[in-house]
């Protein structure tokens, strides 16, 4: 699904740490639009925001898989279930991938899971909203992928290789995904009375977080410069934002729903649709651990890694078993 | 509808597809859930194909029916009692192990019978039985490496799969019974003979059980009565949560 690479740290800037020469000539292969690959000299930084950037992606993936499962055993039709249980199995492949491609920069899988499951590594926040009805299945689908696509399109040409390629992979299935969305909200929209309403109270319940998917504003993005010159960030939060935006207003529009902000406009001149105020208090609330579901989502990841424990060692011990089966039949 | 093979035929399918759906369904109870994240996506894929076997038969068997109902009414409309699917698929999923019993018991049946069927008459069952066959090919290897893996692990989870194993037997037998309906649909060449398949599936249980240091468990009493609509008390539990929708909102498409 979707990273908003956050941090409240603030790094030290790479040039007080890194020699000058290859620091520079870095940043000439990032200029001439050379993928870096992971046997490549990086700067220190350059690795920890990939690190850090992929891992809560990955995150996201697999934290994402549990507002959809909550309905997963009550899709209303077999194509419906089919469909949901294929998505959710595409996120939980999207996350080996990514961690895979974090692996590729010298980090384990088993570290990234355990600060997930500490709470130390963020996700998605959008993740952290609940699913209330089969409508919000929909607009998931809709919003929640369509402004993940946004988001990843450009990071198929991010500057870090395995990254780009597991990008192109994942978006892909995304707009799979995205338009599959689409079509549940149509048939909601176009149903009975209960289901339009439906369709509009998830719309209501989804717009806000969606937009705020893309991060903070430009103005009080951490990471967007340094992210920029290295290429593993090509659009702003607030131009990508404009983008779903754009693309979303007369999508809504044609299903007959209303977006929950009165303060939306047209803006003739330069062609864009104008939001009104983010509440950027409920964004930064919800990413530090105070929104509806955040404890629910990381109990329940860290329960079913807990129930799973006996299973993987049961896995290890046997896989040793026949290690050592297979040594003494050699000698 | 009307001469009683046309109603076997029906009943025939119902038990086919409800057998795959109900079993999908339980897998599908895994997705988020499962000890690693490839077995996650592992268990989706098996679930997966079930319910994909499930649909086309439920299709065929609203036609065959001709009485204007569609697949999903089939599968979200009609209660447990007229369920007609094997009771070892509806058992609750547990814990890991005992989710692969269930999974190593009904698959290595299911390739068995699925092959068989491959030679129906009803074109749709055997379209159906060629691909089923192949999935469930993989099933079997799926679940037969997981209870080697457990049997043969450790202490902890050779004792779970042992109990895993001793969970499902009682539920196996059904899959071995012919009645009336399956008499008349082997009479006119659409199905299969299930009571021939016990021996092969017996001693197929048997390696996998030996390989992975555990008890073949004994024959003793076995439950019955998924196929005439009687069932343990896990499946109405299930039809509600999964039926929820369509009952709720009476004539709406989704």
């Amino acid at each position: 699904m979707y990273t908003q690479a956050l941090s409240t740290e603030r790094p030290a800037p790479a040039s007080a740490v890194e020699d000058p020469a290859l620091l520079a000539r870095f940043q000439a292969r990032i200029d001439a639009e050379e993928r870096i690959e992971p046997m490549d000299w990086m700067p220190k930084a350059y690795r920890q925001t990939l690190i850090r950037q992929i891992s809560q992606h990955a995150h996201s993936e697999i934290i994402g898989m549990q507002p959809e499962g909550n309905w997963l055993t009550r899709a209303p039709s077999l194509k419906r279930k089919l469909q949901l249980l294929a998505k959710i199995q595409d996120e939980g492949g999207h996350g080996l991938y990514l961690y895979s491609a974090a692996e590729t920069l010298g980090v384990s899988r088993e570290e990234l899971v355990g600060q997930l499951l500490s709470g130390k590594a963020k996700y998605s926040s959008i993740f952290n909203y609940p699913t209330l009805s089969w409508a919000d299945i929909g607009a998931i689908g809709w919003l929640v992928d369509g402004a993940a696509i946004m988001n990843q399109i450009p990071l198929c040409r991010c500057s870090y290789g395995p990254y780009a390629r597991a990008m192109i992979l994942i978006c892909k299935e995304e707009s799979f995904h995205q338009r599959q969305g689409y079509e549940i909200m149509m048939t909601l929209a176009k149903g009975t009375p209960k289901q339009k309403a439906m369709a509009q109270d998830a719309l209501n319940r989804w717009w806000w977080p969606s937009v705020m998917m893309f991060g903070p504003s430009d103005k009080d993005s951490v990471h967007s410069d340094q992210a920029m010159r290295w290429k593993i960030k090509r659009f702003t939060n607030d131009a990508l934002r404009q983008k779903f935006v754009d693309a979303t207003v007369p999508q809504a529009h044609y299903l007959g729903l209303t977006i929950p902000d009165p303060d939306l406009t047209y803006d003739e001149a330069s062609k864009h649709w104008i939001t009104g105020p983010i509440d950027w208090d409920e964004f930064w609330r919800v990413v530090k651990g105070e929104g509806p579901c955040n404890k629910q989502r990381l109990e329940t990841r860290r329960k079913v890694h807990d129930d799973g424990a006996w299973v993987r060692e049961a896995a290890e011990a046997f896989a040793a078993k026949r290690r050592k089966a297979k040594r003494a039949a050699a000698a | 509808m009307s001469s009683p093979d046309q109603a076997a035929h029906l009943k025939y399918l119902l038990r086919l597809a409800d057998t795959s759906l109900i079993l999908g369904h339980r897998l599908s109870e895994w997705s988020g859930r499962a000890p690693t994240l490839e077995e996650d996506i592992a268990l989706s894929n098996i679930g997966l194909d079930l319910i994909g076997q499930a649909r086309p038969l439920y299709a065929h068997a609203a036609r065959l029916e001709g009485q204007g109902r569609s697949e999903d009414d089939l599968a979200f409309l009609r209660d447990p009692e007229e369920y007609l699917n094997l009771q070892i698929v509806e058992r609750p999923n547990k814990d890991f192990a005992v989710t692969m019993a269930r999974q190593l018991a009904y698959s290595t049946f299911a390739e068995l019978a699925w092959s068989a069927l491959k030679a129906s008459r009803d074109p749709e069952i055997a379209g159906v039985a060629a691909k089923a066959e192949k999935e469930c090919t993989y099933h079997v290897r799926h679940s037969a490496e997981w209870v080697i893996r457990l049997g043969d692990g450790t202490a902890e989870s050779h004792a779970r799969m042992q109990a895993g194993l001793d969970d499902v037997w009682m539920y196996t037998g059904e899959m071995f019974e012919v009645d009336d309906i399956d008499r008349a649909m082997i009479a006119a060449g659409i199905g299969f003979d299930a009571s021939a398949l016990k021996p092969r599936w017996t001693e197929a249980m048997r390696e996998v059980i030996a390989e992975a240091t555990l008890k073949m468990p004994g024959d003793g009493w076995m439950s019955t009565g998924g196929r005439r609509g009687v069932h343990t008390e896990h499946l109405g539990h299930l039809l509600a949560q999964m039926q929820v929708l369509p009952r709720a909102h009476p004539g709406a498409a989704w």
